[in-house]
């Protein structure tokens, strides 16, 4: 019955995890900050699914298999635009500017 | 119930657009296919009359003292307002019909044998059977707003025909004109119209003209803003003052359409709406006054400008604004038999004199056209002694000059003395009407010398036309001669039709026109004076007339003039006269150049290019573009912005959830 520890770890992997996506420049840190984030949502299913049901649990799967799916279009696009650009930096990468 | 041939009215007018419909159709696939054109229009308009003659032989038959009204179809059903198209045959719309298709008919003959060079043929006889149709539901519109949609198409078809040949700017102008200064008098008849429905609560003649003497208090404001403003769209459409202009500038369009529609037909609507609504005016002591009063003066003043015009046409014009002047001063007498008596015989002898003036236009341009001079057709300073080579139109321009002149037998002594008189007898008991047959009578001296002084410019004289043209000159084809007999024999006849019971005849028209009339002639009864005094009018009447053919056989000398290239310019008293009195020109100054300054400082310059385009057209464009600029400073193409941007507004919507 640790549901008020798991809860805060999830909400600071979660802050840390935004505040990394806003600070950050580098493409492949945001990245992994995304997935930080992902997986602070995953810790609070597994926390509150001790108490509403096993539905929580379950969906942690779903999370997990976006999480790979979007790892693997995500790496790839960011392979794509170093290998145009010899740069991850989203500062140098704002063609859509208006 | 209306007997069978009755029933068939929707035939008169359906004949003509029959006509309209299969020229119209000629004019746009096969134009060269004349014979057929000539066939189908003509044939219409000979049918028409002979429609409407049965039509108006059983209404005879009929008794009828109410007029017979025929609906066809709910036209305008809105709410209170129930407006069918209807048709309504009275006495009254008989003697027009009859007018309209007998002189029409003549008209169109004479068309084939004057337009039969033009490659316009086709086009012209679609529009000149689509006016005849127009004119017919004028007379025959049972309520204000059918016998409107024949007002405005009469007014359409001569816009069309005055500039038939539109390739000539001067042309094309005069039609704008004329179709102008009708909307001014339009706009009269239309208020009229709103002002009539609100009161009555209905447009049907019947029921406006039965409801009139409870609903209108005699001599109050409501009848006299109704009749005045009637009269204002009479003004536009008969040419009276103040709107008259457009009249002399109609001669533009061909000859027998200057018969047709400018003498005979058209411009006589707006005595037959007088009459026509002679119970509403008969109800306004002041608003008949008038129409009395402009009829008069119009007859005296445009009788001054035909004293000087050359232009053959122009005087016949000033002459018909002039004679139109006559009628209305009948009309406003409250002798409205009197007025449509002179409305006939006018068509008559007026038509006889436009188609004999086209039939010696088409002579002097024929020999123009021959020599290939470049010299005015239409000016009488380059004819002369015409006598000689157009005996025939000669002979029966004299018999309609003595007509309009007011000399007995003719037609036009009767109505022309009718009205004189019936005008002298109200004096009797309103004096200002002594003024108005004091104008009269001074416009029927000068109508007898202007018309003897275009006669004697015309056709008697030395020729003036040039030596190599004059073996041109010939007398027109059997097709055009033969409607100019008829008709004179028409004018020979006309007065017949009203023979005062002081002549020994029987006033078979103002008997006939009765049933009309005399709702009106209750309410506004006429004056009787004494038989001497009415013999001495009569007496006086012919004096003057005699008076004005002797002086200007006196005065004025075809020996001495010379042809209008040589011609020296007018002077004094004839030059004003000859410029209209400078009417036109002061028309220009005060209200057509004020338009324009206006339409372009203003409403062009201020309000269309400023307000329109610039704050309201190019301001919307301008606003969108501004909102559109801070939209895109939004797109940094920065992912951080983005995000930031996102993180904020998840906070909004979920702090909005979570209260």
């Amino acid at each position: 019955m640790l549901l008020g520890p798991s809860l805060a770890v999830s909400a600071v992997l979660f802050a840390l995890g935004v505040a990394g996506v806003l600070l950050r420049r580098n493409a492949i840190v945001i990245f992994m900050c995304v997935e930080l984030m992902l997986n602070a949502v995953n810790l609070t299913f597994v926390a509150l699914a001790q108490q509403l049901g096993v539905a929580g649990q379950i969906f942690v799967f779903f999370v997990m298999a976006v999480a790979a799916a979007e790892a693997g279009v995500g790496l790839a696009i960011m392979l794509a635009i170093y290998r145009h650009r010899h740069t991850v930096n989203l500062q140098n990468i704002n063609l859509l500017k208006g | 119930m209306p007997a069978v041939p009755l029933s068939l009215l929707w035939l008169v007018p359906a004949l003509p657009l029959v006509g309209f419909v299969v020229n119209g159709t000629l004019a746009l696939a096969r134009p060269t296919a004349k014979r057929a054109v000539s066939i189908v229009g003509v044939g219409t308009l000979v049918l028409a009359f002979a429609a409407a003659a049965i039509a108006v032989a059983g209404l005879a038959r009929h008794h009828a003292t109410a007029p017979l009204v025929f609906r066809y179809w709910e036209w305008i059903p809105a709410g209170d307002l129930q407006v069918a198209f209807a048709l309504q045959l009275d006495q009254l719309a008989a003697v027009m019909i009859l007018v309209v298709t007998g002189v029409g008919a003549l008209i169109h003959v004479f068309s084939v044998g004057y337009m039969h060079e033009d490659p316009g043929y086709a086009r012209y006889f679609a529009y000149l059977n689509l006016f005849v149709f127009f004119m017919l539901i004028l007379v025959l519109g049972a309520n204000f707003p059918v016998m409107f949609v024949g007002w405005e198409g009469v007014g359409l078809c001569s816009y069309l025909l005055i500039g038939f040949w539109f390739n000539e700017q001067i042309n094309a102008d005069a039609g704008k004109k004329a179709f102008i200064v009708n909307r001014i008098g339009d706009f009269g008849f239309l208020v009229a119209m709103f002002l009539i429905f609100t009161r009555f609560g209905s447009l049907d003649f019947e029921t406006v003209f039965a409801k009139a003497p409870a609903v209108l208090m005699p001599g109050g404001a409501v009848a006299t803003t109704i009749t005045l403003f009637l009269f204002l769209g009479c003004t536009g459409k008969s040419a009276q003052i103040p709107l008259y202009t457009w009249l002399p500038d109609a001669m533009q369009g061909p000859t027998p359409v200057s018969a047709l529609i400018h003498a005979a037909t058209m411009v006589t609507a707006g005595v037959y709406l007088v009459a026509r609504c002679g119970v509403l005016f008969a109800l306004s002591p002041l608003g008949s006054a008038v129409v009395a009063g402009v009829g008069a003066l119009t007859a005296l003043f445009a009788a001054t400008i035909a004293l000087k015009q050359w232009d053959i046409k122009r005087v016949l014009a000033y002459s018909t604004v002039s004679q139109l002047g006559y009628m209305f001063v009948g009309a406003g007498t409250g002798a409205y038999a009197a007025g449509i008596f002179h409305l006939v015989t006018h068509a008559f002898f007026k038509a006889l004199l436009f188609l004999g003036s086209g039939s010696v236009i088409h002579a002097m341009h024929h020999a123009y056209h021959a020599t290939h001079t470049d010299a005015d057709a239409q000016d009488m300073r380059n004819m002369g002694g015409l006598r000689h080579y157009l005996p025939w139109t000669g002979a029966l321009m004299w018999i309609a000059t003595l007509a309009i002149a007011g000399i007995p037998p003719f037609a036009g002594f009767f109505s022309k003395d009718e009205i004189l008189g019936a005008a002298f007898a109200e004096a009797t008991i309103r004096p200002l009407w002594y003024a108005f047959w004091a104008m009269g009578l001074a416009a029927a001296l000068l109508t007898a010398f202007y018309m003897t002084r275009l006669m004697l410019y015309t056709f008697h004289g030395p020729n003036r036309t040039g030596e190599r043209e004059r073996a041109h000159l010939h007398e027109a084809p059997p097709v055009m001669t033969g409607p100019l007999a008829l008709l004179g024999i028409l004018t020979v006849l006309g007065g017949a039709l009203n023979v005062p019971e002081l002549l020994g005849g029987h006033a078979f028209l103002e008997r006939w026109l009765e049933p009309v009339t005399g709702v009106a002639q209750r309410l506004q009864p006429a004056v009787e004076v004494a038989h001497a005094t009415e013999w001495a009018l009569v007496a006086g009447a012919v004096l003057i007339a005699v008076l004005g053919i002797v002086g200007a056989f006196r005065l004025l000398k075809p020996e001495a003039l010379v042809s209008a290239r040589l011609a020296p310019p007018e002077r004094g008293l004839a030059r004003l006269l000859w410029k209209k009195w400078y009417v036109d020109e002061l028309y220009d100054a005060i209200i057509v150049r004020p338009v324009m300054w206006v339409s372009r400082e203003v409403l062009w310059k201020i309000v269309d290019a400023r307000i329109v385009d610039g704050v309201l057209v190019n301001g919307t464009a301008a606003a969108s573009r501004a909102v559109g600029w801070l939209g895109s400073r939004l797109q940094t193409g920065e992912v951080g912005v983005y995000v930031v941007l996102f993180v904020i507004g998840v906070l909004a919507v979920v702090g909005a959830a979570v209260r």
